[in-house]
């Protein structure tokens, strides 16, 4: 190297200030520090205060009972007890809600999954791939409102668990079929190949070697859709409305446990109940990520 | 070299990407059985799409087309349904793959479960030891057959992906750079077994590494630019090359 050149550098990096470099290392490390500690601080206040202001109405009648009418809750108000019953009706209603839209969008989601993945270049795989993604951003009160029109006015002739398993079911299905998708990729070829180089039918080669070796990906998707769709409360007052009682009929109204929150908070009396409701939903959406996540971790396979 | 029979003749064939990139250029060849066959030559000269147009795995790329014949035993290999053309040659890939979600005994008879083919019990069980018996993995796995095939040695994996490719029992069998992901030692473990099944079994190979090809087999194609320059028995290609690109890629001029 030319000398001069190199007593170039040397000056350079003689005059180059390292102090300010590090101080600015520190502070934006600082920054991203801070930012890091508030998003993880709003996630433990929500839990925390979820759990401070709900944890003494979770008891066994809180699993076992219906939501009660606002006049026991008034008494137990005046009186000082908490409030009697439970939410029963709403947990019933959201795991047969939840349940059907997964008996409907899980084989829909994953045999269009695995079409994106086979055909990736393909031009019909291209326009699907997008309308999945205007469906996603399909606002869900639009999908309650949709469904209305098809479901509860032309089919079950009002409101019922069918109407808010389909519209929960469009909703589930974007994501669905972009997991699918992007768990399908996940697998290498060569196990692919190795199927197909043993003259196994192409149908076998999707049931027996994709879908298997993709599995926790596939179950984490289908988890994480659930979780999603499971707090949604707009399109289902739009399709299945709520249900004072259990409710198994899927052609009648049910409750669910987001519809008895919004019905809580619309009664001064009920207040105490809002809380505990949303630390149940809350825990159970927490469990299926943390689920989700381990399978995610345990199955993957090398 | 054509003194014993042949099993596997290759006439006129061209391969090519996107109807005018040529991988492969009139390749005539006929491979002899009980042989080991290697296929030589620099990256890119289209020994892996010749070895995969075999058992037509190659019609797996986009844009493909194929022009000419392949005759296994004189039947054109095109004109028969690919699913029980694979079965009859079977084929081994650069790394190790065994089915993850398979045991080990899964695998050596993933060939029969996955083409929905039933075995009693005692056939699945011999077959599995026989097959691993002759890639010589049976007296290492014995006990762990129920154990998933993942978790054994890169060198044994790819001696259970032998074995999945020989429980059918095919004619001819295809590897493709076998040993590349290998340390010497399963390497050279890979290459004996290749000399005893060819008692058996035609075996093509592909390889990168000329004293391997040099080592083991009894034919060399060599290729470069998608046309095969030379294909001699081994020990003549190897002193006496006719061709000055061959002996420019075994002296290490290019490749």
């Amino acid at each position: 190297m030319d000398s001069s050149i190199l007593q170039k550098r040397k000056k350079i990096i003689a005059t180059t200030h390292f102090g300010a470099r590090s101080f600015k290392n520190h502070f934006f490390f600082g920054i991203v520090l801070l930012l890091s500690l508030i998003t993880i601080s709003i996630v433990f206040l929500i839990i925390g205060t979820l759990v401070v202001k709900g944890y003494h109405q979770i008891n066994w009648s809180f699993f076992t009972q219906v939501a009660p009418d606002t006049f026991d809750a008034m008494m137990a108000n005046a009186s000082g007890k908490i409030i009697p019953g439970g939410i029963l009706n709403g947990i019933t209603g959201t795991l047969l809600l939840v349940g059907l839209a997964s008996v409907i969008a899980i084989p829909f989601g994953i045999v269009i999954g695995i079409y994106l993945y086979e055909n990736a270049t393909k031009r019909y795989a291209n326009v699907i791939r997008d309308i999945t993604d205007v469906l996603q951003g399909v606002p869900s009160i639009v999908v309650g409102l949709i469904v209305y029109l098809w479901v509860v006015v032309d089919i079950t002739k009002g409101y019922s668990v069918l109407a808010g398993s389909v519209a929960l079911a469009i909703m589930m299905l974007p994501l669905i079929i972009r997991s699918t998708e992007e768990s399908m990729k996940m697998v290498p070829t060569t196990l692919k190949e190795a199927a197909i180089a043993l003259g196994t039918p192409y149908y076998k080669v999707i049931l027996r070697v994709l879908i298997p070796s993709s599995f926790s990906g596939l179950i984490t998707g289908v988890l994480l859709a659930v979780s999603r769709v499971m707090g949604e409360t707009a399109p289902l007052l739009l399709t299945t409305l709520g249900n004072s009682s259990v409710n198994w009929n899927l052609a009648k109204p049910v409750s669910a446990v987001p519809l008895l929150i919004w019905q809580f908070y619309n009664d001064p009396n009920m207040v105490n109940l809002i809380w505990s409701s949303s630390l149940f939903l809350m825990g159970f959406v927490l469990l299926l990520n943390i689920l989700s996540k381990w399978i995610a971790a345990k199955k993957s396979i090398q | 070299m054509a003194t014993s029979t042949s099993i596997l003749s290759i006439e006129d064939l061209s391969i090519a990407y996107d109807r005018d990139k040529y991988a492969v250029k009139n390749v005539t060849a006929t491979v002899q059985k009980n042989a080991i066959t290697a296929i030589m030559g620099p990256s890119g000269c289209g020994k892996t799409t010749l070895l995969r147009a075999i058992n037509r795995m190659h019609e797996l790329y986009p844009n493909i087309s194929t022009e000419g014949k392949i005759k296994l035993y004189g039947d054109n290999i095109y004109e028969m349904p690919t699913i029980e053309l694979r079965r009859k040659i079977g084929m081994v890939f650069q790394r190790p793959n065994p089915f993850p979600t398979m045991s080990i005994y899964e695998n050596v008879i993933a060939g029969y479960k996955l083409n929905g083919i039933h075995l009693k019990r005692t056939e699945r069980d011999e077959i599995v030891e026989s097959t691993l018996r002759d890639v010589t993995l049976w007296d290492e796995v014995k006990n762990a057959l129920h154990k998933k095939g993942t978790f054994l040695s890169g060198g044994q994996q790819q001696r259970l992906c032998v074995a999945r490719a020989l429980a059918f029992k095919p004619e001819i069998i295809l590897l493709d750079e076998p040993t590349s992901a290998l340390d010497p030692v399963s390497t050279a473990k890979i290459e004996d077994l290749l000399v005893e099944l060819k008692k058996h079994y035609t075996i093509i190979l592909v390889t990168h590494n000329m004293s391997q090809a040099a080592r083991i087999s009894d034919n060399s194609m060599f290729m470069y630019l998608g046309e095969l320059i030379e294909y001699e028995d081994t020990k003549t290609m190897f002193t006496n090359p006719k061709d000055p690109r061959t002996e420019g890629y075994l002296t290490g001029k290019f490749g």
